[in-house]
């Protein structure tokens, strides 16, 4: 009998702990959502509704129509997908020499990447706002692609070496054995194998390219250059803030990464936690 | 001979692209900004740039509000990485009891995760509003309080709400992290403890604890140069306000390079930052060695 009452005390305690903590991480999304499909009249009214009175998707309108936001997703798009790209290029070749090449200062290198994630963006993005004016690369793309790169970078190549060194060995020295020109080894054996990997580095780096703010505020001057994460935050005006409008553009520049985050969480968790498991 | 040169180049050769782009773009930068920070460099004044030597750094340290915002990011720090190790450890225990819905709950957690930090600070930005607070009229229909609170007004309140908000945002990942640890844990472990009369609390302070401790200080580590170097969740919900009660060091040379144009004082302020990175991470990663 007692176990019996034990077993429904956890399963309530459990069940409660499970709303509570839903609740509280759902609760900023659903509050995002409601005040943006609110009618744009009700959402100053005072008391705040809870539950919409009248629905509306004049905000949605309102932020293509007169903020434009398409023009931003667009830049936002570009930039991401640049430097994911970029990232997996160069990260790849250098995880795949650290875990397989023997070279002289094959640690002082690999410190030195793991010490460029250390950085603060406050000590680069000042020399790098003059230097990019120099070079005219402010307000334009590979102005933004570039900074976004070394956010990623090291935690690209950090999470590709966890990944090579699990793949076996034995496959690639079989097809040199074969007469296999080395090569061909790493074109047609290891990237084929390492796909999950790369695929793992390359939505985290698409995440954070996407999320990336100081660099993004700081390097772009021209309104038509800006980010989604930039473009909301010039939304609010000296006097007023347009909070309708702010929240359907965060639900429009949220849905992407959601959609990634709903197909790929297992590769982006394994990536995330690699590092710290295998030490 | 000829083979070990070969080896070397094509190993340089694979590493070089990311050496490049790491030095050209991260490590040049920072050295720069070194010599920045000895300089009179006011980017409104673009004629008188000269050498000062350590002024900037005197100006700085003898400035009582340098102290203050200080004070402001080792009270942010230590508050946000408190709740964030206690909410995403008991997020991270919840989820490896769970036997039913781990898959969508690990999937819900992500997405603060994975959601820009601006858009997250305009979230609880409109949340803790003044005018509008969601949050007051809860609290008012759950007759918890009487009249609203002005949130972003108070700085006790307003560092409350950016903690809360830099929470809800890192979390997760602490969570995710401590979940794969916790997961790596022997269950004979566990048995032979409740074998030998352990109860539930003794065995997570004798066995869990213990196995975590590697990654706690990994998490720890992270969450603290997160902490120094949050930017986002400031400018979106406080500015720094009110009256730099939620300014950080990194906020305030922001402000200094960007809003004063006064990229000497900035730069300067920048270094100390990267000093301070520097050193509590060779804290760390000391500790960590000698945990292993």
């Amino acid at each position: 009998m007692k176990s019996k009452s034990v077993v429904y005390g956890k399963r309530i305690f459990y069940i409660v702990g499970l709303l509570v903590f839903m609740a509280i991480i759902v609760f900023p999304f659903y509050w995002q959502v409601i005040t943006s499909i609110k009618d744009p009249a009700d959402i100053t009214k005072m008391p705040t509704e809870l539950w919409p009175s009248r629905f509306s998707l004049d905000l949605y309108k309102s932020v293509f129509v007169n903020h434009h936001l398409q023009v931003y997703l667009l830049n936002s798009i570009i930039v991401a997908v640049g430097a994911m790209l970029l990232t997996v290029v160069v990260a790849f070749p250098a995880a795949y020499a650290f875990v397989r090449f023997k070279f002289k200062f094959k640690k002082f290198w690999q410190n030195i990447i793991l010490l460029a994630n250390m950085f603060p963006l406050i000590a680069i993005v000042t020399p790098m706002f003059i230097i990019f004016r120099q070079l005219h690369l402010l307000n334009t793309y590979l102005g933004l692609i570039l900074p976004s790169v070394i956010l990623t970078l090291p935690m690209a190549i950090w999470t590709l070496i966890a990944f090579i060194k699990t793949l076996p060995f034995e496959l690639e020295e079989a097809a040199k054995i074969d007469g296999a020109r080395r090569r061909d080894v790493i074109l047609k054996v290891v990237l084929p194998l390492s796909f999950p990997g790369l695929f793992t580095t390359a939505i985290i780096a698409f995440i954070s390219a996407w999320n990336e703010f100081m660099f993004a505020l700081v390097l772009v001057t021209k309104d038509e250059m800006r980010t989604v994460p930039i473009a909301i935050s010039m939304f609010p005006g000296e006097y007023s803030v347009p909070w309708g409008d702010m929240s359907a553009a965060s639900i429009v520049a949220t849905i992407p990464i959601i959609i990634v985050v709903l197909i790929c969480q297992k590769r982006i968790i394994s990536g995330l936690t690699s590092g710290a498991i295998k030490g | 001979m000829t083979k070990t040169i070969k080896e070397n180049l094509i190993g340089y050769l694979s590493i070089a692209p990311a050496i490049l782009l790491i030095g050209g773009v991260g490590i040049i930068p920072i050295l720069i900004t070194f010599t920045y920070s000895f300089q009179y460099r006011v980017l409104t004044d673009p004629l008188n740039i000269h050498y000062v030597g350590l002024d900037n750094y005197i100006k700085l340290l003898t400035d009582p509000s340098f102290w203050e915002v200080f004070k402001n990011t080792a009270v942010f720090a230590i508050l946000s990485m408190t709740v964030e190790l206690f909410v995403g450890l008991t997020a991270a225990l919840f989820m490896n009891s769970a036997k039913r819905y781990v898959g969508i709950i690990r999937t819900i957690i992500l997405i603060p995760w994975a959601i820009p930090g601006i858009i997250i600070a305009y979230m609880f930005s409109f949340m803790f509003n003044d005018q509008l607070s969601v949050i007051n009229v809860i609290l008012e229909g759950l007759g918890l309080i009487d009249n609203p609170i002005t949130f972003l007004a108070n700085k006790h309140w307003a560092m409350f709400v950016v903690v809360v908000a830099d929470t809800w945002k890192q979390f997760p990942y602490i969570a995710l992290m401590l979940l794969a640890g916790l997961q790596t844990i022997p269950k004979e472990l566990y048995e032979s403890a409740s074998v030998d009369g352990a109860g539930t609390i003794q065995q997570f302070f004798k066995i869990t604890l213990p196995n975590l401790k590697g990654i706690i200080l990994i998490v720890l580590l992270f969450r603290t140069m997160g902490a120094i170097r949050i930017f986002d969740i400031i400018y979106g919900i406080t500015g720094g306000g009110p009256a730099n009660s939620t300014a950080t060091l990194l906020y305030k040379a922001y402000k200094y390079i960007f809003g004063d144009m006064n990229f000497g004082l900035g730069s300067a302020m920048s270094t100390i930052i990267t000093l301070l990175i520097m050193i509590l991470s060779f804290v760390y990663i000391r500790t960590l060695k000698t945990e292993d």
